[in-house]
């Protein structure tokens, strides 16, 4: 089945070999950008960020005017009719008389869902809220399979608030489909996996988990590290969030510990969980995800609209 | 008690005792002219006790739905006085605008006119999934 017209909001939308073609033409406009410097010209990209973004929206924004494309958008709800009370299914179905694709990043969970429902043009989730964020996953599958040289057979920690790192939940499910994984997920108990996440592990393609609280102990054995903030905007409760958020961090006495052929990822933005002197170890890929990052959307783009 | 057998309707048997107030609510039968019996802690074999409804004229109802109340009830259709269907229920792979997703950030909180839509991953646990944020809902 061909990937135009499609939306993108978690990352079993795609099977395995969808992701490969994604790669593979992810790689191609990195080797010759030149080459796909006009192919989506005279379409346009609306970013609808109901919630602040970077990263994100940068690299979509960069993406499509690196295709020749164009692109329009808001950021922040008070700067769209939200702030007049607009349901998400209106707006969007606003959005796509002038659109021919979309990214929409919102604060609950299953707002993209409920997005591509109402569009009738492709919609990609740009994280919604403690939920997924796929084409992080899409960067980071690029970035281990990069970095690794496999997708398959490899030991995994996420460390840090995997209940609300919607990047964890995304990962795990891609990386479950892939023969081999184990997951050891690092993090307090208040903070640990959703089940339906644990659930979709058991399902998987053999991987399994195994739940610690400490990364001292688990560091010599796993072939990737996957750090993670903790989100203070998902807190209802704000003593909750400075009791954890500095529960874990990365320096490099840690590193020491680590095998010598670990990476360290992390989504990005960074607070504290990694110090800043952990950038210079050639184990640190976290801002190769970053260049990764644009040049997967911009083949995502192509792909959704067929261009 | 004895409660007149119907021409045409439908008997809802075999209820856990307790729930046929809740089946009676779901059917929304409270505004109907039709003849509605609701028999709660009926003498069962299988149970000790059971509710029983019996609807006379109704025969358009989302039956699956109704194995989400208790799915080891039975539903027999009822024609010419007599037993044209009976139906054992079971847990329905998907229910929609029947629960409701009880995370507070789920989009079902904020959005209005989306159908409520819930898919079943366990059946031994009686768990389903909400189709926006994954949330998982016991009965």
């Amino acid at each position: 089945m061909t990937l135009q017209g499609r939306s993108f909001i978690e990352p079993p939308d795609f099977a395995e070999d969808e992701y490969e073609k994604i790669f593979s033409l992810a790689e191609r406009v990195m080797a010759s950008p030149q080459d796909y410097a006009e192919s989506a010209k005279g379409r346009l990209l609306a970013t609808l960020f109901y919630e602040p973004s970077t990263r994100t929206r940068f690299s979509f924004e960069a993406a499509m005017l690196k295709l020749g494309g164009q692109v329009m958008g808001f950021s922040g709800e008070n700067s769209s009719s939200a702030a007049k009370g607009e349901s998400i299914s209106d707006t969007v179905r606003t959005v796509a008389c002038y659109a021919d694709i979309a990214v929409i990043r919102h604060p609950k969970e299953g707002s993209a869902r409920v997005a591509a429902m109402a569009a009738g043009i492709p919609i990609v989730n740009g994280g919604d809220g403690g939920h997924q964020h796929p084409t992080q996953t899409l960067t980071d599958l690029m970035t281990i399979r990069s970095e690794k040289g496999r997708l398959t057979g490899l030991k995994v920690g996420l460390c840090g608030d995997l209940k609300f790192g919607r990047t964890v939940h995304s990962l795990v499910r891609a990386l479950c489909r892939y023969e081999g994984i184990e997951f050891i997920l690092i993090s307090p108990e208040e903070l640990r996996v959703p089940d339906y996440v644990k659930a979709e592990i058991r399902r998987g393609c053999g991987s399994v988990y195994r739940e610690v609280e400490r990364m001292q102990d688990v560091l010599p054995e796993l072939d990737i590290l996957y750090m993670t903030r903790v989100q203070k905007e998902r807190f209802f409760n704000e003593d909750d969030y400075v009791r954890l958020k500095d529960r874990y961090v990365l320096d490099a006495v840690k590193m020491k510990l680590a095998p010598k052929d670990m990476i360290v990822m992390h989504p990005l933005p960074r607070v504290n969980e990694i110090a800043t002197e952990v950038d210079a170890d050639p184990r640190a890929v976290y801002f190769k995800q970053v260049r990764n990052g644009m040049y997967a959307r911009m083949a995502l783009i192509l792909s959704l609209l067929g261009v | 008690m004895e409660v007149n057998s119907i021409g045409k309707g439908i008997v809802i048997d075999h209820i856990r005792a307790g729930c046929g107030m809740k089946v009676l609510s779901y059917l929304g039968v409270d505004t109907s002219k039709d003849t509605v019996a609701l028999i709660m802690n009926a003498t069962s074999e299988k149970h000790g006790r059971k509710d029983i409804i019996k609807i006379e004229n109704l025969t358009d109802v989302d039956i699956a739905v109704l194995g989400l109340f208790d799915h080891n009830a039975t539903v027999n259709i009822i024609e010419d006085g007599s037993i044209k269907k009976k139906i054992h229920l079971s847990l329905p792979e998907t229910v929609k605008d029947v629960i409701r997703c009880k995370n507070p950030r789920c989009v079902t909180s904020v959005e209005p006119a989306i159908p409520h839509i819930f898919h079943l991953v366990a059946t031994d646990r009686e768990e389903y999934r909400c189709e926006y944020c994954d949330e998982i809902t016991r009965l």
